[in-house]
């Protein structure tokens, strides 16, 4: 026996499958990895997604288009104006409406307040994910007096069904804008304190610095968008490269990751462009709200949305990347067919691609710096 | 790249591969030639379409057939194109891109899972979203309801919201 144990031809080296989630705090949601191992070294990782599948498209072909409003909240529960407000501008190119510059402004100081939201989370939970616990409870309390100013504008903190086809539900209660202020005063020196205990943490550093090393090249081929492919340093971004609304009239960069602790696109990189974009959103929302005119927000509001036949697609940046809805209209008040393209849907596929070579415990930090939403991935 | 210089420029690559949708800036393809075209898309100096969109499957009513539709953009040139494939609603089957842009990997088992259309030469063609013991494709038109899933009875009453 003991003869045999030195022969180690007969012990067994296989693949090993480990199986995370769909229940693990590091999966952000109801997530399935279906990791290929070879010992602590990861050879082929396979998503499986679907457990949230809600049927989002199914329903939308039984809705009429101001219907189908609360159900886009309910897709990227993190960043539900920026839904809003991408189904919002997909419908509004069928009508061929013009929208007033209120209204624009209004959607532009949410959709900005919304992205350091969900960054907040972002970054939260990613420090959360490598193990640290203190920053997760820095951001999630500056995030809450963002949910106050929502909650302020329209009743509610998490699904807002505020911007509708047309124009936004109510206008800006009167103090909004100075309370915005105020806001922003606290959070900005705010940014620099998460850079303290985090940004440039040695732990944090060894921890994601020249891991999960993503080409831009792979990046733009698996359809990736937003902060993971900014982090790969290309300069692209749908606010600066195809202007919506009124984001043309204001100053500001598109952060982009530039290999400051390691390579470019590196876990570091996609974390740290959500910090710089933070910066540029503060900046952002101090022009609009300076600039803001005044105007009835309901005044392009339509009656009823019917729409002739045709179909368009539109693209969005919202938190996590590009939100485009392909929508055919059908000639009737409700939609033949809306497919909503998921940015964090292609962002997750690219994870096998990333993580392969790497050990279990970076699969973990890989995964956190890719910011997904499984609400909106399944639908 | 203008849609039109692009139409112009299929007509000497590949001529009669494309049709243009009428009053739309949208090319139609034959399933059989998509191939073809696909590398042209991607390997033409002049188009360089290396960003696949999106990638959406529809299904226009009952009688007709199903379709896919495919929105390009060029990181580099700057330019978009939608491409779409219309086959019969019986043998639904399109030749899969997932190798030349990664991006339709997952895309185009979404359209399997919730269209029915076979992607051939797909590296991994499975259901992604619906359960792998799903029965029918719930985005046709024509698809019903099942009244049980593994001895669960499924709610059908919609009155309040339809």
């Amino acid at each position: 026996m003991a003869e045999q144990l030195k022969d180690f031809s007969l012990l067994h080296s296989d693949e090993m499958i480990l199986n995370m989630g769909p229940q693990h705090p590091s999966t952000h949601g109801v997530l399935r990895l279906k990791i290929h191992t070879d010992g602590e070294i990861v050879s082929r990782i396979e998503p499986i997604i679907g457990y949230l599948h809600r049927c989002f498209e199914k329903h939308c072909e039984f809705l009429t288009y101001e219907q189908i409003v609360p159900f886009t909240d309910r897709t990227d529960y993190l960043a539900a104006m920026n839904m809003n407000d991408a189904y919002a501008l997909a419908v509004e190119k069928l009508l061929e409406i013009e929208i007033p510059e209120r209204v624009q402004y209004i959607r532009v100081i949410m959709a900005e307040l919304q992205r350091i939201a969900s960054h907040l989370v972002a970054v939260g939970t990613f420090g959360l994910d490598v193990g640290g616990i203190t920053p997760f409870t820095w951001t999630i309390r500056d995030r809450e007096r963002i949910l106050d100013l929502f909650e302020y504008v329209c009743g509610a903190r998490l699904l807002y069904n505020y911007i509708w086809v047309g124009g936004v539900s109510h206008d800006l209660p009167e103090k909004f804008i100075r309370r915005t202020l105020e806001f922003l005063d606290y959070f900005e020196p705010q940014i620099e304190e998460y850079n303290q205990i985090l940004t440039y943490n040695k732990i944090f550093i060894e921890r994601t610095a020249d891991v999960g090393t993503l080409t831009p090249e792979v990046a733009i081929n698996y359809g990736c968008t937003g902060p993971v492919l900014r982090g790969s340093g290309v300069k692209w971004d749908l606010r600066k490269t195809e202007p919506y609304a009124v984001y043309d009239k204001f100053d500001f960069d598109i952060a982009v990751g530039d290999g400051r602790m390691g390579t470019v696109g590196d876990t570091w990189d996609r974390y740290f462009v959500r910090i710089i974009e933070m910066k540029e959103s503060v900046k952002i929302l101090r022009q609009a709200l300076a600039q803001i005119p005044d105007g009835d927000v309901h005044a392009a509001v339509p009656k009823k949305v019917r729409i002739k036949e045709g179909s368009v697609y539109s693209r969005y940046e919202s938190a996590r990347g590009e939100v485009g809805f392909y929508i055919i209209a059908g000639g009737k008040d409700k939609p033949m067919r809306v497919k909503m393209r998921s940015p964090a849907f292609c962002n997750l596929s690219v994870l096998s691609e990333i993580a392969e070579g790497w050990m279990i415990s970076d699969v973990i930090a890989i995964l956190g710096s890719l910011d997904i939403v499984l609400g909106e991935i399944d639908r | 790249m203008e849609f039109n210089q692009i139409i112009e420029l299929f007509e000497i690559r590949c001529p009669g591969c494309v049709t243009v949708v009428e009053g739309q800036q949208a090319l139609t393809v034959q399933a059989e030639k998509w191939p073809e075209v696909a590398k042209i898309l991607s390997e033409d100096p002049d188009l360089t379409f290396d960003s696949l969109m999106c990638l959406t499957g529809y299904d226009k009513g009952t009688g007709d057939a199903l379709g896919v539709a495919y929105n390009f953009h060029s990181m580099s040139k700057l330019h978009k194109l939608e491409i779409r494939i219309e086959v019969p609603r019986e043998s639904a089957e399109i030749p899969s891109v997932a190798n030349i842009w990664r991006a339709a990997d997952w895309h185009e088992r979404e359209v399997y899972d919730l269209f029915g259309i076979t992607f051939t030469g797909h590296p991994d063609l499975k259901r992604i979203l619906l359960p792998d013991d799903w029965e029918g494709y719930p985005l046709r038109k024509d698809y019903e309801t099942p009244d049980y899933y593994h001895g669960m009875p499924i709610p059908k009453d919609k009155t309040g919201w339809e």
